[in-house]
């Protein structure tokens, strides 16, 4: 008696775990709608504020390691998807992007860099996506926070407004990459120099929890990256927007 | 396979009295009954651990870490700190140093082969992930796989527990607390305050110096057990006789009240990290001040929030609370009396349940379900080992001059 409901239980529990293997299979419309908190942010863009009050043209600069770009296709990458999502958004004003990749750096080796190349390009705005190098090196976290603190404060001395990007949300590398520690260092490195943060690693996480996206899937071929990168500018020009305080004049 | 808990610790009643009068400096707790509450919260430890290890689930928002500063990675070693010094305590007062180092590097052995086997089933996880997945989304991340390209230096490594994934830090550091634990006894029958005082000050030398221990091939111990040692020596002081001399303490309102006032603080700061809304509230000095509160050194504001959980404990539920006999607490117990077993399989079934939710898809109902199943599958294997150890195992255990009494104290991982 008992061992046949343990059968049942077990069958069950089978039946379940198939009906939410093929509920994923059947691919959800890519809606990938963000949570407003994550969207929002307290710190503030002054320059980029600014800059596109004054009808001046927006110069931003993205620092950042590969997962800034899709291999062999860059232009379907987050930064030229924001490039294209502001654009739309400001139509008088002139957006200009570039992307300064720094594979396989840390936050440390990449400070060094930082300073050269504002005072090239002298941005309006700079990007920072950092963590994963350091995550997948395990730098002590003490002296990751040290190195992008120091990053931070070098770009806001040389007169540009920084948001920081954080690391992907990929579960498959989870039981290898200890992403907490670097998440959290870099929270606490944009409340102490009130920069924004945009937090691409619980965005990422939401949609694959909401069903945006399946990010455990094997999936061969740039589709699916394609997709969460347009999905991940579209969200990030949002943020901006929001740090800088923009969204109403967006009309002007 | 036979029993890994350490048939050394059963004694009976009247040994541990007669050992006492011979070292007054520690006293072990006289009981003839198992000290059922640190099974429980051992089995809870194990549970939570298992559950904090896997892809964040509806079961994650039981974890304790959701509601304070520490985890139950504390619990653990505090406990295994407590219910080592009770075994080998034991073992050293009645049998002396060298006997009882000889059982506890037995144990070592032990913890070290657990580890090992737990890494070779890693290693044939990750092998076929790196083989099968190829999301271009992540061709960033996947470079951590590149390790597999050198297995030479990579498996050596590892036998050095130099290399350890995420999720395998909790043993070596445990391996290396035990290799320390006669020092630690030893110490400890001589004067047991000073000993305690010895392993704040590696502490407080541990945060001023900035002290730590390397891996492979880069970075450093994800807990570090200069900082770590702490909760285990302070285990190891309650064990011999310091929860006794601290009972006054304990039981004062006055630190009732500080332990229930700390732990709302710390619920509320928590609160502000998952309700992003809130944390205007949070002044910007206390922030600064405050964070990052660090897991690998062991934070001070963790070591106050177990503390404050375990006074409150020891205070609100009595060793001899009929709750603890109820069936329904049966299965944590049951898991926290097999602990080393109990852990590894929690170890393993994380990566199977990672495996699993990567195969068959990562919905919300699926997580949860994969979160019930492995805590099914640890209570079962622990009514197994049990089961072994009380009906399989008898007539081997009536051979041997421990009286079938093995797990009196139980195993002390």
């Amino acid at each position: 008696m008992r061992r046949g409901s343990g059968a049942v239980l077990a069958l069950s529990l089978l039946a379940g775990l198939a009906a939410a293997g093929l509920a994923r299979a059947e691919d959800a419309p890519q809606a990938c709608e963000v949570p407003t908190y994550l969207l929002s942010t307290e710190s503030l863009l002054p320059r980029v504020t600014d800059a596109v009050k004054n009808g001046q043209p927006l110069t931003i600069l993205v620092v950042g390691s590969r997962s800034s770009t899709i291999a062999a296709s860059a232009d379907s990458a987050y930064p030229a998807k924001l490039q294209a999502a502001l654009k739309e958004k400001l139509p008088s004003i002139q957006v200009n992007l570039s992307v300064e990749l720094q594979p396989g750096k840390t936050a440390e080796e990449t400070d060094a860099a930082l300073v050269k190349l504002v005072e090239a390009k002298r941005p309006t705005l700079v990007i920072w996506q950092t963590g994963t190098v350091d995550a997948m090196r395990s730098v002590d976290p003490d002296d990751f926070r040290g190195a992008v603190g120091e990053g931070v404060a070098a770009l806001q001395n040389a007169g540009a407004d920084v948001v920081l990007i954080n690391l992907q949300y990929s579960p498959r590398t989870e039981t290898m990459i200890s992403a907490p520690p670097y998440l959290d260092n870099l929270r606490v490195v944009a409340q102490q120099h009130d920069v924004p943060l945009f937090d691409r690693f619980a965005i990422m996480r939401h949609w694959n929890d909401a069903g945006d996206f399946d990010l455990f899937s094997t999936v061969h071929g740039p589709d699916m990256a394609k997709r969460v990168h347009a999905c991940l500018g579209r969200a990030l020009s949002k943020f901006v927007l929001d740090a800088a305080r923009l969204d109403q004049a967006q009309q002007n | 396979m036979s029993s890994i808990a350490d048939p050394v610790a059963g004694t009976s009643l009247s040994d541990s009295k007669a050992a006492a009068p011979a070292a007054p400096a520690i006293a072990l707790p006289v009981t003839g009954e198992r000290e059922l509450r640190l099974d429980l919260f051992r089995g809870m430890a194990l549970w939570l651990i298992f559950v904090d290890h896997l892809p964040a689930n509806i079961l994650t928002w039981f974890t304790i870490r959701n509601y304070g500063f520490s985890d139950a990675t504390e619990i653990f070693i505090f406990i295994s700190g407590y219910t080592a010094a009770f075994v080998y305590g034991r073992a050293m007062l009645q049998a002396g140093f060298v006997v009882a180092t000889a059982r506890i590097m037995r144990r070592v052995w032990q913890i070290y082969v657990a580890h090992v086997f737990l890494f070779t089933i890693f290693l044939a996880e990750i092998s076929y992930v790196a083989t099968r997945f190829e999301n271009p989304l992540y061709s960033e991340e996947m470079g951590i796989m590149d390790f597999l390209k050198q297995p030479d230096v990579t498996i050596v490594q590892a036998l050095l527990l130099r290399f350890r994934p995420v999720n395998m830090d909790v043993l070596p550091l445990y391996i290396v607390l035990m290799l320390f634990l006669p020092v630690i006894l030893w110490l400890m029958k001589w004067r047991p305050d000073v000993s305690l005082g010895l392993s704040v000050l590696l502490y407080a030398l541990t945060w001023q110096f900035d002290w730590y221990l390397t891996a492979y091939p880069s970075g450093f111990w994800i807990f570090n057990p200069f900082a770590w040692q702490l909760l285990f020596v302070f285990g190891v002081w309650c064990a011999l006789g310091g929860a006794a001399r601290m009972s006054r303490i304990l039981l004062s309102p006055v630190t009732m009240w500080i332990c229930i006032a700390y732990l709302l603080f710390a619920f509320f700061v928590t609160l502000t990290w998952h309700i992003p809304q809130l944390s205007f509230l949070m002044p910007k000095r206390l922030e600064q001040w405050m964070y990052p509160i660090t897991k690998t050194d062991l934070d001070v504001l963790r070591f106050a929030h177990f503390l404050a959980l375990a006074a409150l404990t020891v205070r609100f539920l009595p060793r001899d609370w009929p709750g603890l006999k109820s069936p329904w607490l049966r299965p944590l117990i049951l898991c926290g009396q097999h602990s080393l077993e109990i852990f590894c399989l929690g170890v393993f079934l994380a990566f199977a349940g990672h495996f699993v939710l990567a195969e068959v898809g990562g919905g919300a109902l699926t997580h949860a379900l994969v979160s019930l199943a492995g805590i099914l599958i640890m209570w079962g294997v622990a009514w197994v080992i049990s089961w072994y150890k009380h009906s399989a195992d008898k007539d081997a255990s009536k051979t041997k001059r421990t009286g079938g009494n093995a797990d009196m104290a139980g195993g002390s991982v």
